[in-house]
């Protein structure tokens, strides 16, 4: 374990140990266990069948696709897929909750243990290890803010299939933390098993945080409910093990509780401890049978799995000779690394991610603007790459040709030929624009013998006199040898 | 018009079909026999117009040579089935007001098969007693009385309405529901014939829950053919039902042509409960007399873990209905008692909604469910349960069926056993064992006890071998010319 990880206390280090319980929303047009529609923002209760309000003799029947979701999830995750599984049901009464249980997987999930390497910034990586995935219901919203006095029930949710993907107690910090988020909501949207948006609670986290002497025995944990951003379970969780470690070396003892993290004041707080006195009295659901898996259906679903982004990023270093930094960023979003690679297809590869992470990135970013929904398509974008490459605009020519293309959406080439900004290869016309440079500034050609640095400043002369058109290589060279014959 | 009640389902089928008389007829008889029967209070809700809007219909397609497998048939459906619009009360105070938008799978399929909604029988509440004095709406009479003496007994529960409809002639058939012996111990009680099927053969979508492990649907009427026509109907894979048996349903009817010769009839010896009255063990040699005089082979067998089945059964059917019954808390339908904080009005709620014996079913359920507790009693009743499945595995390695008194006794008083829960839990002591091990199993009609009242014997078989158990039920009730009928009918 890196020092540099370590948070200095009064009395000495400390360690911070961390373990994520994520809640993944399933992928997937129906509920986990009635057909019910699963569409974010639609009016409340109308995505609800009885068997999601438990109406009476209703019954669970399981949805396959999700079933599928989950054990492409846990193969994503290098993980144990079990072929048996069982659903069980946890019990405890909230309105939210309607039939006053939520099925979900306790002994026996779907699946076991996997796991997901994350690469620190600072060159080394980090296997940590997934303890379990399991299928569980969501539950409905409660609504407190309708009414003065009454809290109402949006059941929309209550049914929607959730993974539950635990990881082992294997983080060490909140960047570490961070990084684990990122790189599962990563691999989850590779998957297509869950869209991982934070805003709209389709992923959201439980962090359990405990602070030890490096590598003594691990503390008293205390879990974080409800995270809905990266950086709320980061924040929550650096001020989680400084409130433990100022509560140790206060000669205090941390009790095992359950906390909220008030974002506002960006500070973690007991939940009062009534809610957390449950006894869920878990036990087989009897309205369903075992879960049992064909071993060929999981191996199709192996093979059908895409091209996840470890391996996409050691392919993007080997075969396109890419910065692993470079790699990192282009293989984070699968839409990203789908448009790198058909900007790069049969072009120069460093170009390509030179444009997509730098002049790309900054125009969706500026615009607000996903890489979905972005002005210049990958096709287009290879085609500048082609023109500054045969020559037809220089480098500096391309990057307004560029901010053209986002503006206007319009191919590279008719922006080029509309505004004239063909490249002026044609020695003669340079060799003019070069004599005229000369012959009014005689002062500075003076200079050059002394201070050779000069010669950019006629190089600018020359480009702003042919519109920065002029091949820049051979302003160059007629430069030179003309001042050194000068 | 009054002999039309009198009438097997399948005798009135032959009447419908040979027109001598209407499907409106039938019902008209029906429904009157229902409105005479209201002192036993076998009815929670009688739909009239419903019955004859469905007489009208099937006297349509009888006319027109179209008739379904049960046109016509007037039929008693146990308030635990939710039928779409109609009150579904599960006898409980707490789903007062519950129309359902749906019909349950159940019903669906026998009224698709042409038969007539009479109305929604009464039972104890939420299927949980053995003598129906637990409903809201009041305890059931059975039509029988002990001849001399005038005190109202009980028909048996939890099915106890559906087994008095029919036994008072008020309902050609009935459907039940049966966890550890609802549709067979009042079977036996009112002297009709009780079906409960294996675990799986009838769906349980729209059907209350108790306790689903256990929950099966099945038919009661008064011939063994006619619950074999009836379980026709009802039986059959529902993708709905996630535990339904996705199993071909054989030829019930047929099934019944075949006689017994060469079939081996386990006689388990473990069901001679101590302090069992000798006239039911009486009728139990008689039965299997009945049988070896009909060619079938009764074999004296062991079924050892017997005795652990009662205690097994009263912590996982409470496990199961402490979870089943935590939906009605008041948030989305039925009853809700205004509190001045959530928890106040999931208490005052569900302590208002539910009856005693419902809330000793859901304390014990809780209690055994909970930390600490759990592998204690709900683990350690689940490996029970397992080795009376295992042990009927092994009878069933020998024998073709078994043969077993249905009740440890005749009809009681209401109010007897009030207050004392274990002795009216005994009263299913020989029909629990079957649900455990998810196995079908017939109460049929065998004799009168000493005072006059109806005694059954009970076949039970292999899994999904309902055929055999009817078979077998139908040779019994050949032997026992059972012809006695409730005093109701006769007073």
């Amino acid at each position: 374990m890196a020092t540099a990880e370590l948070i200095e206390g009064r009395t000495g280090s400390w360690e911070v140990v961390i373990g994520l319980e994520v809640h993944a929303q399933v992928t997937a047009a129906a509920k986990l266990f009635s057909g019910a529609a699963t569409a974010f923002g639609a009016a409340p209760n109308t995505q609800v069948s009885p068997v999601d309000a438990a109406f009476p003799g209703m019954l669970p029947v399981i949805n396959r696709h999700v079933v599928a979701q989950a054990v492409k999830t846990g193969l994503g995750l290098d993980a144990k897929i079990n072929l048996r599984s069982v659903f069980d049901r946890k019990n405890y009464f909230y309105p939210d909750l309607p039939a006053g249980y939520q099925i979900s997987q306790y002994q026996q999930p779907i699946v076991g243990h996997g796991q997901i390497a994350l690469d620190l910034p600072d060159g080394r990586s980090r296997t940590i290890g997934i303890t379990r995935l399991h299928l569980e219901q969501d539950a409905g919203k409660s609504l407190h803010d309708q009414h003065p006095t009454q809290t109402y029930v949006d059941l929309n949710r209550a049914g929607i299939g959730l993974m539950e993907i635990v990881s082992e107690p294997d983080l060490r910090s909140a960047e570490e933390a961070g990084l684990y988020l990122r790189k599962l909501r990563s691999l989850l949207r590779y998957l297509g098993t869950c869209d991982g948006n934070m805003e709209e609670g389709s992923l959201r986290c439980d962090c359990n945080v405990s602070v030890r002497r490096p590598g003594g025995p691990y503390g008293t944990r205390c879990e974080i409910k409800n995270l809905n951003s990266v950086r709320f379970v980061m924040q929550a969780i650096d001020y989680e093990a400084r409130r433990q470690i100022r509560l140790i070396e206060a000669g205090g003892a941390v009790a095992q509780e359950t906390r909220l993290f008030d974002s506002s004041r960006g500070e973690t707080r007991p939940m009062r401890s009534k809610e957390e006195a449950h006894d869920y009295r878990y036990f087989p659901d009897p309205d369903l049978l075992p879960l049992e898996l064909d071993p060929e259906w999981v191996a199709a679903l192996r093979a059908d799995l895409p091209e996840l982004p470890d391996a996409k990023k050691a392919r993007f270093v080997a075969d396109y000779g890419l910065r692993v930094e470079d790699a990192d960023v282009l293989v984070a979003e699968r839409a990203t690394a789908e448009y790198f690679e058909t900007v790069a297809a049969g072009r120069d590869a460093k170009a390509a991610a030179n444009w997509v992470t730098g002049d790309l990135f900054g125009a969706l970013n500026r615009l607000g603007r996903a890489i979905e929904d972005c002005p210049v398509t990958p096709e287009r974008l290879g085609q500048l790459i082609d023109l500054v490459a045969d020559g037809t605009i220089s480098g500096r020519i391309a990057k307004d040709v560029f901010a053209d293309m986002i503006e206007t959406g319009e191919a590279p080439g008719a922006i080029v030929e509309r505004k004239g900004l063909r490249q002026v290869s044609d020695t003669g016309a340079i060799e003019a624009a070069v004599d005229t440079a000369l012959a009014a500034h005689p002062a500075q050609v003076m200079q050059y013998k002394t201070n050779p640095k000069v010669l950019g400043f006629f190089v600018g002369q020359v480009m702003k006199a042919t519109q920065g058109k002029a091949n820049p290589g051979l302003v160059n060279e007629l430069l030179r040898r003309k001042l050194a014959s000068a | 018009m009054s002999d039309l009640t009198g009438l097997s389902l399948a005798e009135a089928r032959a009447g419908l079909l040979s027109r001598q008389f209407s499907a409106r007829e039938l019902a008209q008889a029906h429904i009157a026999a229902m409105e005479r029967a209201r002192p036993l209070n076998a009815f929670i809700t009688e739909t009239p117009e419903r019955a004859l809007a469905m007489a009208d219909a099937a006297d349509g397609r009888l006319k027109c040579g179209a008739a379904l497998p049960l046109d016509g048939i007037p039929l008693a459906v146990k308030d635990l089935f939710c039928t779409a619009g109609v009150l579904t009360t599960a006898a409980s105070h707490i789903l007062d007001g519950f129309a359902p938008p749906y019909e349950s799978t159940v019903t669906a399929r026998l009224w698709s098969a042409g038969a007539v909604m009479l109305g929604k029988t009464n039972l104890d509440e939420f299927a949980m007693g053995s003598s129906n004095t637990t409903s809201h709406y009041g305890p059931v009479e059975n039509p029988w009385r002990r001849p001399g003496d005038n005190r109202p007994l009980v028909p048996g529960g939890s099915s106890g309405g559906s087994a008095a409809a029919l036994a008072a002639h008020a309902a050609l058939g009935a459907i039940g529901t049966d966890t550890g012996g609802s549709i067979r111990q009042p079977a036996s009680f009112c002297g009709i014939v009780g079906l409960k099927p294996s675990w799986g053969r009838c769906s349980r979508w729209g059907v209350v829950a108790y306790a689903s492990s256990l929950d099966c649907p099945g038919p009661m009427a008064r011939t063994v053919c006619d619950a074999a026509l009836l379980l026709q109907v009802m039986a059959g894979h529902d993708p709905r039902d996630s535990t339904s048996a996705p199993l071909p349903v054989p030829d019930y009817a047929g099934a019944l042509v075949g006689d017994v010769r060469g079939l081996k009839v386990g006689i388990p010896r473990e069901y001679r409960a101590p302090g069992m009255p000798a006239e039911i063990e009486a009728l139990w040699r008689r039965g299997a007399e009945w049988l070896r005089d009909a060619g079938a082979t009764p074999i004296e067998i062991s079924l050892p873990m017997t005795k652990y089945a009662l205690p097994a059964y009263y912590i996982i059917a409470p496990a199961e209905a402490s979870s089943n019954l935590a939906r009605y808390d008041g948030v989305k339908y039925g009853l809700r008692v205004p509190g001045d904080s959530l928890d106040d009005m999931y208490e005052r709620t569900r302590g208002e909604g539910f009856g005693a014996e419902v809330k000793r079913r859901v304390l014990i359920g809780t209690y055994v469910l909970s930390a600490g507790y759990y592998d204690a009693y709900y683990l350690k009743a689940q490996k029970v349960r397992n080795l009376i499945a295992q042990d009927f595995a092994a009878a069933f390695a020998n024998v073709d069926c078994l043969l077993t008194p249905t009740a440890p006794s005749a009809a009681f008083a209401i109010g007897e056993h009030a207050d004392d829960p274990i002795s009216m839990y005994l009263n299913d002591v020989f029909t629990i064992p079957a649900n455990l091990a998810g196995l079908p199993a017939i109460s049929v009609p065998a004799g009168l006890s000493a005072d006059g009242l109806p005694l059954g014997l009970q076949i039970i078989g292999r899994a999904f071998d309902e055929a055999t158990v009817l078979r077998v039920g139908a040779a019994l009730e050949r032997a026992a010319e059972f012809r006695h009928r409730a005093s109701f009918l006769t007073a």
